[in-house]
């Protein structure tokens, strides 16, 4: 629907303006700014263009870090995807377990994200965490201070704790939204269980995946927090991401123009991928016109 | 193809159901022949579609049995009974083809592939499908989507009766015509137990073999066409079907003469003496008017030009009727009205009543 | 009035109105009668304001209204899906147009049960919408649409999603609604009956186009084209494709001699429509025309019998009287009356009408 023109309208968006480009537009700018300059110090800059963009580009450590993000990432919607459309289909459509469901699964998301870095950084601690400790007791070798495979595992698990439930939720509003008739029509046809899955479920829930997907992606390339309040980086620098090493430039190193020049490269990365994503997944199996054929 | 038998079958959705309109489908006991058109009609909320699910599988009743021939499948899941039903809306498999939509309820109950083959090509021809087998069904029109899945249901073997839930609902009146005439050639070619459940008399009266009028939960008449419309047994039967419905004209009756104010009308016979409500049903067709002063005298409120008739609004006295006026025909100024004889009904309490034969009352 | 000028809307490739151009009274009730895809939605739609046309005006009592936001302009719109605001009873459903306007609380009421008397829902007033039958939700869709005094009252097949019976009540009540109220209605459908039933005018849409406008029953009685005469009608017309020679109307099946009005039509190929109520079985003085053909299907509908032949490429509707029981593939003859025939030339226009008698 075409809205009408409203001048008016214009008087509402200007405080929402304001706060925006005080807090995102005007940092942005300066991050722009320092990316194409240098400095020896004493607050003066001179202009080295996109010196700094090759610098990144070519540097061995960036190469590491995001190579470190992409399997990151694929492996976490190799788990979380499909864990949570299975946890989605488990869950009650009727009656009076529905709401305590959802409450359950809402409740990891509302932890605060260094609180659940806490968490599990306690949990799983060889003395006294309750994972760590029992895992000592199966006489499995199991420290993830000092132990690259046990750091990654432990990492991959607390994301899939914290954010399947995300998946859950968007895959169950999908669900609830298909028209009882469809599975009745199925029972009626014999179909089997996994042919209700593939051939109703599945497809009704292609505009919530696409969600999903995207979300669950963007948030685990930039993931920050969890990973740097569990292992700091470390060990070493297995769980070091993009984002960790991009603070460590800048704040620790203060090396600020290779830091910008490392934000907005991933920034476009991140916007690369979700706009080469979303644009094949709403074109696969959409309405074809009906002269064309399928083989 | 099964004789459906409905045992003392009534349904509430209350748990604890006291008093009779607790009841959302009051008590039926009905045998429904192998291979015949059956239509359930009445207005929304009447339970037609309460019984369809229990017929179906899908709503199990709280009192009574269903028995398909002589199996008692009153707790039996839908796809334990082999009915086939379609629904208000298409439901099809979107992301398969026509050709694989049609083959699924067969490849599920794994019958031999060239079986399937022939089979589905029978079908998609029976359906004029044949140019479309290949697209994928999500691109096609409503009513051929409709055709879908009444075809899934057709391409079964073992099919014991197909059950249809509005199925025109969402399809344009010109298509509506197609698919209704295709209905009833399918049911011909095919011969199974069909039942349709709808609101619209038309579609009720051209589809089935028998029609079962419900109202509030309640089966008001069973019977054929012709049957409900010659005589209705219940006032809201005369009323529901026919377009425009019955007249209903309270009257006094005295043996052959039916008084309405001073008028007096001829009826086909006696009948005894009778109390409560006393009506009189005649059907609009079947009143004349006439410019001659015979007859009863009516006053014209208004007039609807349908093209190929017109319904004239009148009162008599102060009650309201209509009359139906052939294409050509004219309106009198001064306008008389006459009544078929033989098509009067006398109700009583809005159920009919007969003439007396040899002096004994019906 | 409010008059449409050369309006079209053309979304991408797609054109969903072409070049329509209207004028409508006040005080007249407009059915606009089409298919599902014909363009009656996105017209009322672009009437309301709620669209902008691609190209073309809109004046409302001869000012344009195309820059006036939809909340400006004086119309009200029913719906096929009963909306109302469900958390409301139906006495505040049909005043909220009237506390929005800012109206004084005892003018509000005087006009509320105003309305709600016209609809018949005086007793349901206190009542939560949602707890009311279908019926009686679309009434309060309908008097919260009158209550506001709109100069322009858009109806999109308001009684659609209605049962049967339910739909004819309705149909009675709503002329008498629509002359009290004085506005200009606008009401979409796509079924004939309903148009012929409304009566006031008709203008018929396919794809986007405006076929014919004019009085409702002369629309049906002189379709200017053949898709019109399709449109309107319901059991749908027979079409039969005849040569003229001379005197004469041949077909595949038969000929006959053309009636005198007919005579000096030029002679070719012409597409004679007949309604299926036209087709007898059995023969008068004016039947001049036999044709002899195999039953495909019948269908009783009580006081009616719809019989369908079919031979080669000839499928016929017959429509008659009573109560007929014949047999699939039984013979039957169908006589015809040619002066009842609807002659379309090559380019689908209508050249000769039936004069339908005296009304």
């Amino acid at each position: 629907m075409e809205k009408t023109y409203n001048n008016k309208a214009w008087l509402l968006v200007i405080p929402v303006f304001i706060l925006v480009a005080l807090s995102a537009i005007i940092p942005i700018m300066t991050v722009v700014n320092y990316s194409v300059q240098d400095t020896f110090g004493g607050n003066k800059f001179f202009w080295v263009g996109t010196e700094w963009f090759t610098d990144v580009l070519r540097s061995e450590r960036f190469h590491n870090a995001l190579g470190r993000n992409l399997l990151f990432s694929f492996i976490i919607l190799c788990i979380e995807i499909p864990l949570g459309i299975w946890i989605a289909l488990a869950m009650p459509r009727k009656g009076i377990w529905v709401p305590v469901c959802l409450i359950m699964m809402a409740l990891p998301l509302l932890i605060p994200w260094n609180v659940v870095g806490t968490i599990w950084q306690i949990f799983a601690r060889g003395d006294i965490g309750l994972l760590g400790h029992t895992m000592s007791l199966l006489g499995v070798d199991y420290n993830y201070t000092n132990n690259i495979f046990d750091a990654w595992v432990t990492i991959i698990i607390m994301d899939v704790w914290h954010w399947t439930s995300l998946v859950v939720l968007l895959c169950y509003a999908g669900l609830v939204s298909i028209p009882e008739a469809y599975y009745q029509a199925a029972r009626i046809d014999g179909a089997s269980k996994w042919s209700i899955f593939r051939f109703i479920q599945l497809p009704k829930m292609r505009g919530v995946l696409i969600i999903a997907f995207l979300l669950r992606f963007m948030d685990s390339f930039m993931i920050y927090t969890e990973p740097f309040v569990l292992t700091g980086g470390g060990p070493g620098n297995s769980t070091t991401f993009l984002s960790i090493d991009l603070v460590k430039q800048a704040i620790g190193q203060f090396d600020l123009g290779p830091a910008a020049a490392m934000s907005l490269i991933y920034q476009l990365i991140v916007l690369l991928i979700c706009y080469v994503f979303f644009t094949v997944m709403s074109h696969v199996g959409t309405d074809r016109p009906i002269q064309e054929k399928v083989e | 193809m099964a004789q459906i038998t409905l045992d003392k079958l009534a349904h509430s959705y209350l748990n604890n159901p006291k008093t009779d309109s607790d009841f959302a489908l009051k008590e039926i006991d009905y045998v429904w022949d192998d291979g015949g058109a059956y239509a359930l009609l009445g207005p929304s909320g009447c339970g037609k579609t309460t019984l369809l699910n229990i017929i179906s599988g899908l709503l199990v009743p709280s009192k009574g049995r269903v028995l398909f021939d002589d199996r008692d499948v009153t707790n039996f899941q839908p796809e334990q009974r082999n009915i086939a039903q379609v629904f208000q809306f298409p439901v099809i498999y979107d992301t398969m083809t026509v050709r694989q939509n049609l083959e699924f309820p067969l490849k599920n109950r794994n019958v031999p592939k060239n079986e399937i083959s022939k089979r589905v090509e029978e079908m998609i021809e029976v359906l004029d499908l044949g140019n479309k087998a290949n697209l994928k069904a999500r691109g096609l029109t409503a009513d051929e989507k409709q055709k879908i899945s009444l075809g899934r249901g057709l391409v079964r073997y073992d099919v014991n009766a197909i059950l249809f839930d509005e199925p025109l609902t969402v399809i344009d009146p010109h298509m509506k015509w197609q698919l209704r005439t295709k209905l009833k050639d399918l049911h011909r070619q095919f011969n199974h137990t069909m039942i349709y459940v709808t609101h619209d008399q038309t579609e009720a009266m051209t589809f089935a073999d028998k029609v079962v009028v419900m109202y509030e939960g309640e089966v008001v008449q069973i019977g054929t066409p012709e049957e409900l419309y010659d005589e209705p047994k219940h006032t809201f039967v005369g009323y529901f079907i026919g377009s425009p419905g019955m007249n209903i004209i309270p009257v006094d009756v005295v043996g052959n003469q039916a008084k309405i104010g001073n008028h007096s009308i001829n009826l086909k016979g006696d009948y005894a003496s009778l109390t409560g409500k006393v009506e009189l049903g005649i059907r609009p067709e079947f009143v004349s008017l006439n410019k001659i002063e015979s007859g009863i005298p009516v006053q014209i409120t208004g007039t609807d030009d349908i093209g190929r008739f017109k319904i004239i609004h009148a009162t008599i006295d102060d009650f309201e009727m209509n009359i139906v006026l052939n294409e050509g025909q004219s309106i009198p100024s001064n306008p008389y009205i006459k009544f078929e004889t033989s098509r009067i009904n006398i109700y009583q309490n809005d159920h009919l009543v007969r003439p007396m034969i040899n002096g004994r009352g019906i | 009035m409010l008059e449409l000028q050369n309006l079209s809307k053309k979304v991408g490739n797609s054109i969903h109105i072409n070049n329509v151009s209207l004028t409508l009274e006040k005080g007249s009730l407009y059915v606009l009668l089409g298919s599902t895809l014909s363009g009656k939605t996105s017209l009322m739609r672009l009437m309301a304001g709620l669209d902008k046309p691609t190209s073309g005006d809109i004046l409302m009592n001869g000012q344009s209204v195309l820059k006036t936001p939809v909340q400006k302009r004086n119309i009200a719109m029913v719906y096929q899906q009963f909306i109302n605001y469900p958390a409301f009873s139906v006495y505040e459903n049909i005043a909220s147009p009237l506390r929005v306007a800012g109206i004084d609380n005892n003018l509000i009421d005087i006009k509320v049960r105003e309305a709600a008397d016209l609809m018949k829902l005086t007793p349901y007033l206190d009542r939560g919408v949602l707890n009311l039958s279908g019926g009686q939700q679309q009434r309060t869709a309908l008097a919260r649409a009158l209550v506001k005094g709109a100069e322009l009252v858009l109806l999109d097949e308001p009684l659609a999603n209605l049962d049967y019976k339910l739909r004819e009540e309705l149909r009675i009540e709503l002329p008498r609604i629509f002359a009290e109220a004085g506005a200009i209605f606008v009401y979409a459908t796509t079924e004939p009956q309903e148009a012929l039933l409304l009566g006031g005018k008709t203008v018929t849409l396919r794809e986007g186009s405006v076929t014919q406008f004019g009085k409702t029953i002369d629309v049906y009685n002189k379709p200017t084209n053949l898709e019109t005469a399709q449109t309107f009608s319901d059991p749908p017309m027979n079409v039969i494709p005849m040569q003229k020679r001379g005197v004469e109307f041949t077909f595949s099946y038969g000929q006959v001699n053309c009636p005198k009005n007919l005579q000096s039509l030029p002679d070719g190929s012409y597409s004679i429509g007949i309604r299926p109520h036209h087709l007898m079985l059995n023969q008068t003085e004016a039947t001049t025309l036999k044709i002899e053909a195999p039953v495909s299907s019948t269908e009783i509908s009580g006081s009616e019998t719809f019989i369908h032949v079919s031979q080669g490429d000839l499928k016929l509707v017959v429509l008659t009287h009573g109560v007929h029981r014949v047999g699939i593939s039984d013979q039957v003859v169908i006589y015809i009356d040619p002066s009842k025939f609807f002659v379309f030339d090559q380019h689908d226009t209508l050249v000769s009408a039936p004069n339908v008698g005296i009304a």
